[in-house]
């Protein structure tokens, strides 16, 4: 089954042509990781899949229902609460975890949960407990974000996104602000999910975690794919600005 | 004339003094985030409006205002209601402190990175619980600090009332102090204002304790 549908989304910011014409189908249980250098329109690509940005051409479904049409060349949203219901189907782990620094974790997992989808505190609050020792997390319950290393908080932010049981599950460079080791321990967490077939859509930096882990690459530059296929079609890609840009990280 | 007569007719008015400050904050702390969504709207004809009112409130003298407040219904309209002057007051200073209090809101809410409303959004929170659970309690925390110096002049600001001859606190010293020539309730004056001032400056050292349990 198809999740996650994009089709020719175009989007600029002002001048500045950031996507150009860009089409992306993400299936059930499916991995796809984006790369490409900074400034290639990966993570508003997937801004765009998310509802944070509006994008302005180009058409986006979820499971079939319609987030965004296309009419006369431009985009068209869906009223607002036929997306409140769309977004439901996913969830975002931001680079900086956007936590809620004035909630402790356990209340940064289980608030939406309980307040927005009216959720029994009983269930939500189990299944919590459930993530946190997935996340290695067990004993963090009561201590608030800035108590955490920058490695636990992602690993909390992605329990928060993951308490809502979404389909698709966005990750946008997760591991940018995390130092080597605790980049380690957040991608063995999205490794675990990849593990149980969770569908994901993640931008990231971490080559060797893209080709490890992903099932299809897209690879990026100033608002095209470039190169598209399974990691290792990608890797082993002619093209010469993929060739460029991969030979700058075997450089390092 | 024995200093306890000057503190017993000094203390009437010291309690008409501490109703003109709970009153108005009372008001103007809701009505100061009323203004500030004005303020802040993306509808242009409010903003302006709201702009305005704040240039006036901040531009023009509290003296001025209450004055305006007090006269105005009858200089204006001819209207005539009784016992107009307590509630003008009020009405003064509550639209006074508002506006202040308003771009004190503005400044922590337009504080707030916009993560905390895109993480809010991913989890489904509606703009209105988004405001009032992740970004209130934070915005509170960032201005403690700007609105205890606001409530601080407020304090000494009641004096003020005197202008539409309010028999606040300090209206009553200048009395007694021209009518005894002595300093004693000027003396007595000062340190009511002080130690109100350092009771609301500890209250406020508590509070911003309660929210620093995190950063």
């Amino acid at each position: 089954m198809i999740y996650l549908e994009m089709n020719h989304v175009k989007k600029s910011f002002e001048d500045l042509e950031v996507l150009k014409d860009i089409s992306l189908t993400v299936e059930e249980g499916e991995v796809v990781s984006i790369i490409g250098p900074s400034g290639s329109g990966k993570s508003t690509l997937l801004r765009c899949a998310a509802l944070l940005e509006t994008m302005d051409s180009g058409d986006l479904s979820y499971l079939g229902q319609k987030a965004v049409t296309m009419e006369n060349g431009r985009s068209v949203y869906a009223k607002p609460n036929v997306l409140g219901k769309i977004r439901e189907n996913f969830g975002l782990v931001f680079q900086n975890y956007n936590l809620f620094p004035h909630y402790n974790v356990m209340r940064n997992l289980c608030d939406a949960p309980i307040h927005v989808q009216k959720r029994q505190k009983a269930e939500v609050e189990k299944q919590a407990r459930e993530l946190l020792a997935k996340m290695g997390l067990v004993g963090k319950e009561t201590a608030y974000p800035c108590q955490l290393s920058g490695g636990q908080c992602q690993r909390v932010a992605i329990a928060r996104a993951l308490m809502l049981n979404p389909k698709v599950l966005f990750f946008d460079e997760p591991t940018s602000a995390l130092d080597p080791e605790l980049t380690g321990e957040v991608l063995k967490v999205i490794r675990s999910l990849a593990e149980m077939h969770m569908t994901m859509v993640i931008v990231t930096h971490e080559m060797s975690f893209a080709r490890e882990i992903s099932d299809r690459i897209l690879f990026m530059d100033q608002g095209v794919v470039v190169v598209e296929g399974t990691p290792d079609e990608v890797f082993s890609s002619e093209n010469d600005r993929m060739k460029g840009f991969l030979g700058k990280f075997r450089d390092m | 004339m024995r200093f306890s007569l000057i503190l017993s007719q000094l203390s009437q008015g010291m309690g008409r003094t501490v109703t003109i400050f709970f009153l108005t904050l009372i008001f103007s702390l809701p009505l100061g985030l009323l203004i500030s969504f004005g303020r802040m709207s993306k509808n242009r004809v409010i903003s302006s409006i709201v702009k305005i009112y704040i240039s006036i409130m901040r531009g023009t003298p509290l003296m001025l205002q209450l004055m305006v407040v007090y006269f105005g219904p009858f200089y204006l309209f001819g209207l005539n209601i009784g016992n107009w002057r307590f509630p003008a007051i009020i009405v003064g200073f509550s639209l006074n402190y508002a506006a202040y209090f308003a771009e004190i809101y503005r400044s922590g809410i337009e504080s707030m990175p916009v993560g905390q409303y895109e993480a809010a959004r991913l989890l489904g929170y509606s703009k209105i619980q988004t405001f009032f659970r992740i970004i209130l309690p934070q915005v509170i925390k960032r201005i403690l600090p700007a609105v205890t110096n606001e409530i601080i002049t407020l304090v000494k600001d009641t004096s003020l009332a005197f202008s539409i001859a309010y028999a606040e606190m300090f209206t009553i010293a200048k009395q007694i102090a021209a009518a005894q020539t002595t300093m004693i309730p000027f003396v007595t004056a000062a340190v009511f204002y002080y130690v109100f001032n350092w009771l609301v400056a500890w209250i406020m050292e508590l509070a911003e304790k309660k929210f620093a349990y995190y950063r």
